[in-house]
């Protein structure tokens, strides 16, 4: 496999802005997302800033942005694109269905174009912000049968193998991985660039192509049923000391020093 | 009379139903090492575990594990260890144990199974559940029932409470949330399991550990972390004065990091780990949402802020308003005398 012919595919979700306290609804289905402002998955934007450096070192030749969602996600695939992707899918789901998909669902539509598309590195956030799951870099690598490289803070190419320095908790340690593989962005891969005007106005022309799961073979019946979304308890109100002596003398009360 | 009986034989058939599906109930613990040591939050892992009910198995799979599976087999509750050593686990690649598993699902048929949900469980466990086609559950926090479950959402911002109706429920556990099995009393057989065949895919080549003589984050009992406010990476020499003081374990938050001044595996928050000490002391940190993911169920908050209006003061119990580099030094002095 040439190193120059690497085609990449990276899947983007649109979530609730990071900034954004969000609200459960009053009937514990949900949090509220109407109204809200959503943007790009902050670990997809660092997985899209990846395959775009990597294209611009000339090792990957083509980038697909995938999104699975209903119509807004359109508005995430198009900022994929100005930011240096090539073209994008937009798995259509409706909103409805959308709402109990996991990334199990994901995971099989993802493995799926992968296939059909043929690509060899499939870059993926290492988790999104919202379900906070951490699961569907690690689902797809297993559906199409790829080696992973999780939590990823480094990746160079090495021959047909890709070199990646993961995040785990002791520090820093590195896999190496045979190509076609799956690799999980973390926060300190690279710094995303912004998407300048120019690119913006570019990215409108670049091509979008809609398919549903059903033409993939996918079957989204839900799996995990949500039975109640709740906030989470409420701490007391704490108190202000004015002092050190003050600090150390209320920790000493309660039995913490 | 006749209908007391009757009531009798109902709650006694109610009773061995119960305990008929216990019996049936097996639960697969994936234990986390490092060769010779076993990773704490595999404890915690064996408590949840025992909340489902029914037996507990542990894998201890590695390069030169004997010592951990010894370990595991005196740990209360655990009925059975399975042992599988071959060089193919070096570095403990998902690729190379996801077979084991299965295989060893194969051979038991367990009806769950899970790990602690740290970079190790993470890594692994949803890549097991794709193989046995099933959606899995990450960093459960509680355990209603042996099919319900109860995890956060939005950085901790929302419960959401989960009812998984696959076949095998795989999971993984939020440490802090579940507390550690004692680590004797027990009696557990060891049995080996042949590794199949290596799969080749993937090969570990180095790590890098960020070497310490404190407290381990995630399990430490005291926790001092800084911020931004910390101003540089020197600066930090005021906290690890401090932390030693209290043998307290060393946090930072994500500014702290992305500014170079400590290592990223330091990261308290929701990309980082998530810990709940008895006592955390937050020092020129803010307070963002991400942050306050990774240490609001600590049992006793403490914040050093000169920013009155920082949100972190919302969640401290207790908050001192002044200049880090004045209170720190003070407060050591103090916890020395």
């Amino acid at each position: 496999m040439a190193a120059a012919g690497l085609r990449a595919m990276v899947g983007v979700k649109r979530v609730i802005d990071y900034a954004v306290k969000v609200r459960v609804k009053p009937d514990n289905s949900g949090v509220v997302t109407d109204g809200v402002k959503h943007s790009m998955n902050p670990f997809c934007e660092i997985a899209v800033e990846e395959a775009v450096r990597l294209k611009e070192k000339k090792l990957v030749s083509e980038i697909i942005a995938v999104s699975c969602g209903p119509q807004q996600c359109q508005e995430t695939i198009r900022t994929a694109l100005a930011m240096g992707a090539d073209r994008g899918v937009h798995v259509e789901i409706p909103a409805k269905e959308y709402e109990s998909l996991t990334p199990f669902q994901v995971s099989k539509i993802l493995a799926a174009l992968a296939k059909k598309e043929n690509v060899n590195l499939l870059l993926l956030g290492k988790q999104a912000i919202d379900d906070d799951c951490n699961q569907t870099g690690q689902m797809t690598a297993a559906f199409l049968d790829w080696p992973q490289g999780t939590f990823a803070s480094e990746v160079s190419l090495d021959g047909d193998w890709l070199k990646v320095e993961r995040e785990v908790d002791g520090g820093l340690e590195t896999v190496r991985l045979k190509l076609p593989a799956v690799v999980t962005a973390d926060l300190r891969l690279n710094e995303p660039r912004y998407a300048t005007l120019p690119n913006i106005m570019k990215a409108k022309k670049k091509k979008m192509e809609m398919v549903k799961p059903s033409d993939l073979g996918v079957d989204l019946t839900p799996r995990v049923k949500t039975l109640s979304v709740e906030d989470p308890p409420q701490r007391k109100a704490g108190v202000k000391v004015e002092t050190v002596e003050d600090l150390v003398a209320k920790l000493k009360e309660i039995g913490r020093i | 009379m006749n209908a007391l009986r009757g009531f009798l034989r109902a709650q006694r058939l109610g009773r061995r139903a119960v305990s008929l599906l216990h019996r049936f109930q097996s639960t697969l613990v994936i234990a986390e090492h490092a060769n010779e040591t076993l990773t704490p939050i595999t404890l915690n892992t064996i408590t949840a575990a025992k909340r489902l009910g029914g037996e507990v198995s542990c894998l201890v799979a590695g390069t030169n594990c004997e010592k951990v599976a010894q370990e595991l087999s005196k740990v209360p509750g655990v009925s059975k260890v399975l042992f599988a050593q071959h060089d193919a686990y070096k570095g403990l690649l998902a690729e190379e144990l996801t077979p084991l598993i299965l295989e060893i699902q194969k051979q038991f048929s367990c009806t769950h199974i899970c790990a602690g949900a740290s970079a190790f469980g993470k890594n692994l466990l949803p890549r097991v559940a794709a193989k046995l086609d099933v959606a899995p559950i990450s960093d459960i926090i509680e355990i209603k029932s042996p099919d319900t479950f109860v995890r956060t959402i939005y950085a901790g911002n929302a419960l959401c409470t989960v009812k998984c109706d696959e076949k095998i429920k795989v999971l993984s556990v939020r440490g802090t949330s579940f507390e550690a099995a004692p680590a004797s009393g027990g009696n557990a057989a060891i049995e080996k399991i042949s590794a199949p065949a290596p799969v080749g895919q993937s090969e570990w080549i180095e790590q890098k550990l960020t070497k310490s003589d404190r407290p381990e984050l995630t399990s430490a009992k005291v926790v001092v972390s800084g911020g931004r406010g910390l101003k540089s990476g020197d600066n930090f020499k005021l906290l690890y004065d401090l932390a030693d003081q209290l043998h307290a374990a060393v946090g930072a938050s994500r500014a702290a990091v992305d500014a170079g001044f400590v290592p990223n595996d330091m990261q308290v928050g929701q990309t980082g780990k998530i810990v709940a000490p008895e006592l955390y002391i937050a020092v020129g940190i803010s307070g963002a949402i991400q942050h306050l993911a990774g240490m609001k169920d600590s049992k006793t908050i403490v914040a050093i802020n000169k920013d009155p209006e920082a949100p972190i003061f919302q969640v401290a119990d207790y908050g001192i308003v002044a200049d880090l580099f004045k209170v720190v030094p003070e407060l050591t002095a103090t916890l020395k005398k």
